[in-house]
């Protein structure tokens, strides 16, 4: 019968290096392997191509939500949109998530500055020359105080919801100020194609940042109901989802899987909650070599006797 | 330390390096054309088939990104790549999965190969972050959808005021750049481990006593050696 030793104190692991071995071309199964894959890359792609939906512009917006661009507009003046209330890294309109004790978005601060109002709405309305209603409207608004800006934005929101459809041309008749004319002129530059430019352009020829873009068509509803309509919202396991009949990104089940449960599905604080979780799994993936029962699962889950069947059946022979 | 009679060039950065490379793995295991017996099973095959989906996947990007960020949207042969390199990274995640599940069952990190264990999974995790900036910097709906809804998880935890996912200049560097180096030098580096401890034996295997040094190669017939026979005769 074969001896015995241990290699390290603790660990019986023997030397990889001390056991008897047979030809093993890893050269050839590599390149076996590529050829194999890339096979079957092509053999997938011709299939079943690709997705390529393509991207929402304002235009398309404008074209197939003109209320929702409207209600969108007046709820970026009012301050009641996602982007108005949010909070860091974009502004200090709100105090963020939390997890548990620890404000980690707060802490991380103001980095990408966004004032909705001005940087979404006004600014790029500002830009828009030969209108003089326009300009008169936008001269009238920043004349007026912050609480005047406030009651006319806010009762001009609250007229759009009560309106039949949000349609602006069905809103009962109220102390709005200009905001109807800035809306409606917002609506105007969307529809034209100049609402990108003006708001991912802002102070440079190369406008590669689409912070603002994507902000304000986030806060608006079109976007959510074209993702929600192709299975795609955050409790459609949207995440992992993708575009068509396409597998999208099905590594991330576990990330997705604890928006569709509570307590996660019920918290204001989902996001952080969901990302502290994940963040302590993933540590625990990395560090289960150390970690006291994790480690010793796969000896009493038995796997590796079907893995090393051969293995083990020779030494009974052997020993038996 | 160096001794005062060891030759000049001996301590020189080059010759320490050169020195340190080569004890990174055994003599004759970075490439060796024999391994131990208990390697026979197909779980095997799927270290092998991650790195081969690495090199298509790293492929398919280069050739996309010769034609830019938007030559797939307009040209039937960008399509194309575009959907090779979708399939190469869903093929190569489903490999990975597969791989990292049998590593799993096998306790691979027994040995003092904890850090192949970890630099594997690190790879995972990066490899994860790799494909969803690619997700990221596809320039269409997808991509529209999937940063507005990202942001809210990065923001929530402070990594969002750094890592912008409604930025796609940004998103594209990472995705082209930095991540893929990321994966790749974790890869390399388990890798390496792999070949500097060897496969990892059986749950409760034995090794032969005083088998003598490693084998480096066997007989040219390709038989099986056995360090242990010495032992089982005496």
């Amino acid at each position: 019968m074969t001896t015995t030793r241990s290699r390290h104190r603790g660990d019986a692991t023997p030397d990889a290096h001390l056991f008897p071995t047979r030809p093993y071309d890893l050269v050839k199964e590599f390149v076996l392997a590529l050829v194999g894959v890339l096979v079957l890359t092509i053999a997938l792609a011709w299939i079943f191509s690709s997705p390529d939906e393509k991207a929402i512009t304002m235009a398309d917006w404008a074209a197939g939500a003109p209320s929702d661009v409207v209600a969108t507009a007046t709820g970026e003046l009012a301050g009641t949109t996602t982007s108005a209330g949010y909070g860091g890294p974009y502004n200090t309109n709100g105090d963020g998530q939390s997890l548990g004790p620890l404000p980690l978005q707060r802490w991380a601060g103001v980095r990408i500055p966004v004032d909705p109002s001005r940087d979404l709405v006004l600014t790029p309305l500002s830009r828009v020359s030969g209108d003089p209603e326009l300009t008169a409207a936008l001269a009238r608004y920043e004349g007026a105080t912050a609480e005047q800006q406030q009651g006319w934005s806010s009762a001009y929101a609250d007229a759009l919801a009560a309106a039949p459809d949000g349609d602006p041309t069905r809103v009962a008749a109220g102390e709005y100020g200009p905001v109807p004319v800035l809306a409606a002129r917002f609506l105007d530059l969307a529809r034209s194609g100049g609402l990108e430019g003006a708001l991912t352009s802002e102070g440079t020829f190369y406008g590669t940042d689409a912070t603002r873009s994507l902000l304000l068509l986030a806060d608006g509803a079109y976007i959510e109901d074209q993702a929600r309509a192709q299975n795609l919202g955050g409790d459609q396991w949207g995440m992992m989802n993708e575009t068509g009949n396409y597998p999208g990104q099905p590594w991330m089940w576990l990330y997705t899987f604890w928006y569709q449960v509570p307590p996660f599905s019920e918290s204001d604080n989902a996001d952080a909650l969901v990302w502290g979780l994940m963040m302590l799994l993933t540590l625990a993936l990395v560090l289960v070599p150390f970690i006291p029962g994790v480690r010793s699962l796969p000896r009493a889950l038995g796997v590796h006797r079907l893995i090393w069947r051969r293995w083990y059946a020779d030494q009974q022979g052997r020993n038996g | 330390m160096t001794g005062p009679s060891q030759p000049v060039e001996d301590r020189s950065w080059t010759v320490r390096l050169r020195s340190w490379i080569g004890r990174l793995v055994p003599p004759g295991q970075a490439l060796p054309d024999r391994q131990p017996v208990y390697v026979a099973s197909w779980i095997y095959v799927f270290g092998v088939l991650t790195l081969a989906g690495f090199v298509v996947v790293v492929a398919t990007g280069c050739v996309l990104a010769i034609g830019g960020t938007t030559w797939w949207h307009v040209s039937a042969l960008g399509h194309f790549v575009n959907s090779l390199h979708l399939w190469s990274t869903e093929l190569f995640f489903a490999f990975m999965v597969i791989h990292l599940w049998g590593k799993f069952f096998m306790a691979a990190w027994r040995g003092k190969r904890a850090l192949t264990w970890m630099t594997g999974a690190v790879a995972f995790v990066g490899s994860i972050g790799t494909a969803f900036t690619g997700y990221l910097s596809q320039s269409n709906f997808d991509s529209q959808w999937i940063s507005t809804q990202a942001k809210d998880g990065l923001n929530a935890v402070g990594i969002g005021a750094w890592f912008n996912v409604l930025d796609p200049g940004q998103m594209l560097t990472w995705h082209i750049a930095l991540l893929p180096l990321v994966v790749g030098v974790l890869a390399v580096w388990h890798v390496v481990l792999v070949r500097r401890h060897g496969v990892v034996p059986p749950i409760d295997a034995v090794a032969p006593v005083d088998a003598g040094p490693p084998v480096d190669a066997g007989p040219p017939d390709g038989s099986v050696v056995d360090p242990g026979d010495v032992v089982r005769a005496g």
